[in-house]
């Protein structure tokens, strides 16, 4: 198979699908997971406070 | 500022003025028969001028080792005031170029004031001097704070607040003498190009080894956002800056692509710029001082990451939408439209968690005119996300595009979401920054803030009127089925909506220039206060930023 625009395009039009999809499940997953909440939850409460200098 | 460099850091800082002294020196003789010499020039006493004020504090006692244990926060300091004086310019000059559409005469016969050389001033002074001098200065801040970790050396921050902003320099100084390579947003020439490709990376590499630092495990999602900007505005300036010189000593360059495939890169560059310049940092700076200044944790961090994927995964398709009804193959067009109506999601979910976020502060919001900027740009990125969505559709596209309904949407964007996020966030900085309680004028910041929104409202206003009228007026054909109006009829019939333009504009600037006054104040404010004590605590007096909500 010869690596010319339509070839690509074909590429593109089927697989670039799946991949996206793929990448969106990846993240959804990856913010959903359960045993992620506590480091989730510690992170966005982190900004608050204790950050008047760098930690040793 | 010199003196909190080491000695090796002052003597390198020299060896870059000298290198940088050299290439103006060079392009000037190159160049000299050509706009490029003038450029030359520019660099020349820029960097000569940068010299002495190394110079100056050369032999300052080398600083204390006891700083290392702080954050580092002079080029943020520096790097407010830089984006709120070019925020005073920029607006200036756009009211400037407001006027000169309903009163074409204001140029004085000066070639250097005629509009096409203004507008890209006004595009480039607020787009990058103001916008990317507070994502630089806030980047430093949010960086520092969040991983707990002091940024890796102290003069790699100059030489990207400074270098940038000598890029800026050329940039603005070079659209005044006609030297522009007409591409939509990155009008700079090669030169400058290359220049900021170097500024860039320098600004990446200390993103990478200040979070390679880190003490924090996790890495503040702001970040994601700041970081996500970095890389993909390199991305997209290097390839859409693709160009041959037509000589070393010659300013003009010739694109690499032709033809639509030129306006393909150029919308693909114009739509993530406003993708990752324009949206993700400044969401960058909205997911770490909203939900500082109200006290209180973003409403769903889950939800702030997937709309940080969405919205990366999503831009980079959207840009085609503004080539409908062109030569550019349908199915990519549709592409565009498709992704840019799928964008709504995480744009709409990033809108809403920051406003759920201040669900239980709207007490606050109602007392803190620098919260109150934060809401209101909240609002309008979803306001204008809808409507660019809505924009994007080929149908709604057909009326829209081309007419000042899309000013007025850029614009809804860009006063609304883009300049009073950014105020709202040097509103909270400034007070932490040199250490005082609040603003030397609360009250100065409550009429900014009725000034930028009136001017918005205006603005945005007269848009929406002047551009569906053009469309509508373009688009009328009489019984023979020729066109109804001519050309110069809907110019005319723009003139009152272009009046309104330039007066919400002009409150804009009002506004603008009330908040130079107010930072420049509390800078001089705090000089007195802090010679009386010499202690800093790195927050002080801030305390009340954590107080205990109710429900909570």
């Amino acid at each position: 198979m010869t690596l010319d625009h339509d070839a690509i395009v074909a590429f593109a039009k089927s697989w670039g699908l799946f991949y996206l999809i793929a990448m969106a499940v990846g993240v959804m997953v990856y913010a959903l997971w359960p045993s992620n909440r506590t480091r989730f939850d510690r992170a966005k409460n982190s900004i608050l406070d204790k950050d008047d200098k760098p930690w040793s | 500022m010199v003196s909190s460099l080491t000695m090796t850091e002052r003597r390198l800082a020299l060896v870059i003025l000298l290198v940088l002294s050299l290439v103006g020196l060079t392009m000037g003789v190159v160049g000299r028969s050509d706009l490029l010499g003038v450029q030359g020039f520019i660099v020349l006493v820029f960097s000569i001028g940068m010299a002495f004020i190394v110079m100056s504090d050369f032999y300052a006692p080398t600083p204390n080792p006891k700083r290392l244990e702080r954050y580092y926060d002079d080029p943020t300091k520096a790097g407010i005031v830089l984006a709120m004086i070019w925020a005073v310019i920029g607006m200036f000059v756009g009211v400037w170029v407001a006027a000169l559409l309903a009163w074409p005469d204001l140029t004085f016969d000066a070639a250097w004031a005629s509009f096409g050389r203004l507008r890209p001033v006004h595009t480039s002074g607020v787009i990058f001097g103001f916008g990317g001098n507070a994502l630089i200065a806030t980047s430093f801040h949010v960086l520092q704070r969040t991983s707990r970790a002091r940024l890796p050396d102290q003069l790699s921050p100059w030489f990207v607040l400074i270098g940038y902003n000598l890029f800026c320099l050329v940039a603005a100084s070079g659209y005044l003498i006609g030297v522009t390579q007409s591409k939509e947003y990155a009008e700079p020439e090669w030169y400058a190009d290359i220049w900021l490709v170097i500024v860039w990376v320098v600004y990446f590499l200390i993103y990478i080894r200040t979070l390679a630092r880190r003490k924090e495990p996790h890495i503040y999602v702001a970040n994601w956002y700041y970081m996500a900007f970095i890389l993909v505005v390199a991305v997209l300036h290097i390839v859409n800056n693709l160009a041959v010189p037509v000589s070393f000593g010659h300013a003009k360059s010739y694109s690499l692509f032709s033809g639509v495939q030129d306006a393909m890169t150029q919308w693909w560059y114009g739509h993530n710029a406003v993708a990752f310049f324009l949206t993700a940092g400044f969401l960058g700076m909205m997911y770490y001082y909203l939900p500082k200044r109200a006290g209180r944790p973003i409403f769903s961090y889950r939800l702030s990451i997937i709309s940080f994927w969405g919205i990366t995964f999503m831009y980079m398709w959207a840009g085609s939408h503004h080539l409908h009804y062109t030569a550019l193959p349908q199915w990519v067009q549709t592409l565009g439209m498709t992704f840019s109506l799928v964008l709504l999601v995480p744009s709409w979910a990033s809108a809403g968690n920051a406003l759920a976020t201040l669900n239980g502060a709207w007490h606050k919001v109602r007392d803190d005119a620098t919260l109150r900027f934060m809401m209101v740009a909240a609002v309008f990125y979803g306001l204008a996300t809808f409507e660019g969505s809505f924009m994007a559709i080929r149908a709604v596209n057909s009326l829209s595009h081309y007419t000042d309904w899309t000013v007025g949407h850029v614009h809804a964007g860009a006063l609304g979401w883009v300049a009073m996020i950014s105020f709202g966030s040097i509103y909270a900085l400034v007070p932490w920054m040199w250490k005082r309680e609040t603003m030397y004028s609360p009250k100065l910041v409550e009429v900014h803030f009725w000034l930028a929104l009136a001017g918005t409202i205006v603005y945005v206003f007269a848009m929406w009127n002047s551009g569906i009228i053009q469309g509508l007026m373009w688009r009328t054909y009489n019984e023979s089925g020729t066109l109804a109006y001519s050309f110069i009829d809907s110019v005319s019939a723009m003139h009152p909506y272009y009046i309104a333009r330039a007066f919400g504009g002009l409150l804009y600037l009002f506004g603008a220039t009330a908040g130079l006054y107010n930072v420049l104040m509390t800078i001089r404010t705090a000089r007195t206060a802090l010679a009386e004590s010499e202690s800093e605590p790195d927050i002080p007096l801030v305390a009340s930023a954590r107080a205990a909500q109710p429900g909570e």
